[in-house]
């Protein structure tokens, strides 16, 4: 009994000790990521680039806690790069202070002003719109075009958004601060929150499957959502989809508010060429077609169309303060949630 | 005893180091959550409580006592079945019943079609995203904990003590509610701290129920604010909470003692059930099963099948494989460091030993989140003094040795969890009587050798159990591993994870799956053990 649970104990760690890469850092060319997007959706380009560069990407995929670790692991941090999937993420870095400048000129040839840092401590991959959505059955699409439209009594308790907690609302209810000041856009959030039509819960496909069934008949979505729910082969989230007009709001003044993933070059990088080579790579037309198509977002890259289902929605007007300003007011934008107890 | 304290120190360390990140806030976060949210947070994480803490109370212990002392049709069935729930995560099931039972879902869809409803307003239908439907989702998953310990107990109690209950004309119901439950109090409590405890951390069901615990506060301060400190300082206040029920599990078996006078054993008669009764505790168990795992198997073994092709892939056997040896490393630390302390706490019952057992226990209280950040704070430091020194000294780099290794997440795992090895270790090292160690101290034996040749021994149900509870446990942890996991390492937890947070439930059924899957075996196994039943029984070995 006993040696059969001795050599089953080692046999369990030296299997272990194997099978995984204890030093991620032996292999000669190669580059860390620490990434907020998901692993799914940044395999096929990540294959890409070894395949062009033979340059072995290591992925640390999906993880709440990044900023804490390179924080924490400091310049000894094995990241050369973090992949972010919301301008809080990008704003994080810099108030931390764990990312470096970069500027080339392939960056910025390829990147508008708009969607980097002016200081090159991060770069924008994609932009995805935050917009209305309604159900084609129950509303004209004339009938509401602006985010503070949300806010018109008329809507009452016909509006459905996830909680306003999450990063994307967070950063939504940032713009309307950065346009309108504190003061307007409490007023705007209780006129919102008292349009709801359920407390808010689900995640952002929810809303809109909410809106099909009748819960509401007003929702607020990520655009990129919309497309794959669209492309994605799958009967019932088209159904969902194709119940439901999208609608970019606020194109006649300022625009609809938008998000960007991103990246940006870790203070500590091991691998710094072969770090900048990927973001180069990852900002030309190829990658960047296949990073925003993956998605369904638009390329930052101005000289990139976007794929299929994106293009067919015609062109937008995208909110043009810089999203560095936006992501100043996240956390007054927390504190108002919490003041109007929007989750509530 | 030094080795046994250093032990516990290091065990601490996380502990410790979430209190030390509490210390420095970027900003004191009180003023803004005390006029704004704070007051519901914490009212609805006692709702949380209570009704979980109620709820898996009656399901384990009325099941546990069916199935230990009566007979009803498929009561052999039921008594492994039981278990079966443990091996579903409460982020699992939440996602499956949320698509059953959501106004959008397949139910209330054909119930509006069957009647010819057209909106939410022509009926009613319990809400499942709220707090009820998260106290309901927490406490079918949970239950197991409390059946299991208080079965256990209830086949272990003294036959005499029943004997005597019965022969004085006790009838079943009042020999339950003066002998058995007091008696068995001590393993009842031990399993609804667990609950209580996991109830306290979870974050998937909550959050995904929007219903606002104090953990929904804690995220906030961090991911949303940018303010770990303040974050952690929350996990602290938590913390008390956590305190309370230790103290409340420690107050609950404080005056009482009890050992097996005796080694002779016989099976106790079971009550026979017939009719009505028999019936009633047929369904009850029945429906615990249905609901608790036959309802979201079934549910993701449809879709896993739909999807198999895109699921199953390479990449996944070496996520399920990656799963299970961490799981059963962890699973093996736990239970040798649960022991050490089990037994350090017997052997010396000085003050100081025992609060460092007991904090060493908090783990389990805290999200796995901020565990990890307790982790992730003291390993990192500890690499970068090293390497700063070796650089000073040698002039070389030893860059991070332990941060961003398996050892930090295994490291995790055992902190995480110990409490639940260490509670059932202690529990079972309770009933031996100390007049054995005495016998053996005094024909000379030492301390490790009476560990070896007599505990151990008498203890390989309870380290047992407490294995296949940890296994189970790693299995679906999920927080911890996403932060400290290293390069291109993904268990399937985080696998399903990356899909089921973008409520592609389909897409993640065949991972989740096999985690219920795996689940399963340590669930078989650890029947096959208890179905020895009384001691006295014939003893079937593993």
């Amino acid at each position: 009994m006993k040696k059969s649970f001795r050599h089953l104990a080692s046999t369990l760690i030296f299997g272990t000790l194997l099978s995984t890469s204890l030093v991620p850092a032996m292999a000669a060319e190669q580059v860390n990521i620490y990434s907020f997007r998901q692993p799914y959706l940044m395999q096929p380009i990540l294959e890409a680039f070894t395949k062009e560069t033979g340059i072995k990407t290591n992925v640390v995929a999906d993880g709440t806690g990044i900023l804490e670790r390179l924080k924490r692991e400091g310049l000894n941090s094995p990241a050369d790069i973090v992949l972010t999937v919301d301008i809080g993420n990008l704003s994080e870095l810099v108030k931390a202070n764990v990312a470096q400048p970069v500027k080339t000129e392939t960056l910025e040839q390829n990147i508008p002003a708009q969607y980097r840092d002016p200081n090159g401590i991060w770069y924008g991959l994609t932009v995805r719109a935050r917009n209305i959505f309604v159900a084609t059955d129950r509303v004209k699409p004339d009938e509401i075009k602006s985010y503070e439209d949300l806010a018109d009594p008329k809507w009452k308790g016909r509006i459905c958004t996830r909680s306003g907690k999450h990063p994307y609302n967070v950063a939504l209810v940032a713009s309307m601060i950065a346009h309108h000041g504190e003061k307007e856009a409490e007023q705007w959030l209780r006129g919102l929150k008292a349009n709801l039509a359920q407390k808010p819960q689900g995640a952002d496909r929810a809303q809109l499957k909410a809106l099909k069934e009748g819960v509401c008949d007003v929702a607020i979505m990520n655009s990129y959502y919309y497309g794959r729910m669209l492309t994605e082969d799958n009967p019932e989230e088209l159904a969902i989809a194709k119940a439901a007009t999208m609608i970019f709001p606020n194109q006649e003044d300022r625009g609809a508010h938008v998000n960007l993933s991103g990246m940006a070059l870790t203070k500590s990088a091991p691998n710094k060429e072969n770090a900048i080579k990927l973001m180069e790579y990852l900002s030309k037309p190829a990658a960047q077609q296949l990073y925003a198509q993956q998605n369904s977002e638009y390329p930052v890259n101005p000289a990139v169309e976007p794929s299929g289902v994106v293009a067919s929605w015609g062109d937008f007007k995208a909110d043009s303060l810089p999203l560095a300003e936006v992501a100043k007011h996240r956390e007054a934008a927390v504190r108002l949630l919490d003041k109007v107890d929007y989750d509530g | 005893m030094v080795s046994t304290l250093a032990v516990a120190l290091i065990v601490c360390l996380p502990i410790l180091s979430v209190l030390y990140v509490a210390l420095f806030p970027e900003e004191n976060i009180w003023p803004h959550l005390i006029d704004t949210v704070l007051p519901r947070y914490i009212k609805t994480t006692i709702q949380l409580l209570v009704g979980v803490g109620l709820l898996t109370f009656v399901f384990g212990v009325a099941s546990a006592w069916l199935i230990s002392m009566c007979r009803f049709p498929g009561r052999k069935l039921f008594e492994w079945a039981l278990l079966l729930p443990f091996a579903v995560p409460a982020y699992v099931i939440a996602y499956v019943y949320t698509d059953m039972l959501e106004y959008s879902g397949w139910v209330q869809t054909g119930l509006r079609e069957w009647f010819g409803w057209q909106t939410a307003r022509d009926y009613w239908f319990p809400e499942i995203r709220s707090l009820g439907g998260a106290i309901l989702m927490l406490s079918l998953v949970l239950y197991p904990y409390v059946y299991m310990l208080s079965r256990a107990a209830f086949l272990e109690q003294s036959e005499s003590l029943m004997m005597a209950s019965r022969s004085l004309g006790c009838s079943p119901w009042k020999s339950f509610w003066r002998v058995s439950l007091p008696v068995t109090r001590p393993a009842i409590a031990i399993g609804l701290t667990l609950v209580l405890l996991e109830t306290l951390n979870d974050f998937g069901t909550v959050d995904y129920f929007a219903v606002q615990t104090l953990t929904r506060g804690l995220f906030d301060t961090w991911l949303n604010m940018g303010n770990i400190g303040g974050a952690a300082q929350i996990a602290c206040f938590m913390l008390l909470f956590v305190c309370f029920f230790i103290w409340l599990e420690r107050r609950s078996r404080a005056r009482q003692k009890h050992y097996q006078p005796t080694d002779r054993y016989k099976s106790l008669p079971r009550y026979q059930l017939t009719g009505g009764k028999a019936l009633a505790a047929t369904l009850f168990c029945a429906s615990l099963i249905t609901l608790g795992f036959l309802t979201p198997f079934c549910i993701l073994a449809n879709y896993a099948y739909q999807y198999f092709e895109q699921s199953f892939t390479n990449d996944f056997i070496t996520h399920a494989r990656n799963s299970f040896l961490l799981s059963s490393l962890a699973a093996l630390a736990t239970i040798a460091i649960g022991l050490i302390l089990a037994y350090a706490r017997r052997l010396n019952r000085s003050r100081a030993v025992r609060s460092i057992v007991a904090v060493s226990s908090l783990g389990y209280a805290m999200p796995g989140a901020v565990l990890a950040i307790g982790v992730l704070v003291p390993f990192a430091a500890f690499d970068n003094t090293l390497d700063s020194f070796l650089r000073q000294h040698f002039g070389f780099s030893s860059g991070l040795l332990l941060s961003g290794t398996i050892i930090a997440v295994l490291f995790a795992y055992v902190v995480r969890f110990l409490a639940v090895s260490a509670g059932a270790l202690q529990a079972g090292l309770d009933q031996i009587t100390p007049s054995m160690d005495m016998a053996a101290q005094s024909l000379g034996s030492r301390p490790t050798a009476i560990l070896r040749r007599i505990h151990i021994p008498l203890l390989k149900r309870s380290m047992l159990t407490a294995a296949i509870i940890v296994f189970v446990d790693c299995m679906k942890e999920l927080p911890a591993t996403l932060i400290l996991r290293p390069f291109n390492f993904e268990t399937l937890a985080t696998h399903v994870h990356q899909y089921a947070m973008h409520e592609l439930i389909k897409e993640s059924a065949l991972g989740a799956l096999v985690i219920v899957a795996i689940g399963l075996i340590p669930v078989i196994l650890l029947n096959r053990s208890l179905a020895t039943t009384r001691k006295g029984e014939p003893l079937q070995r593993l």
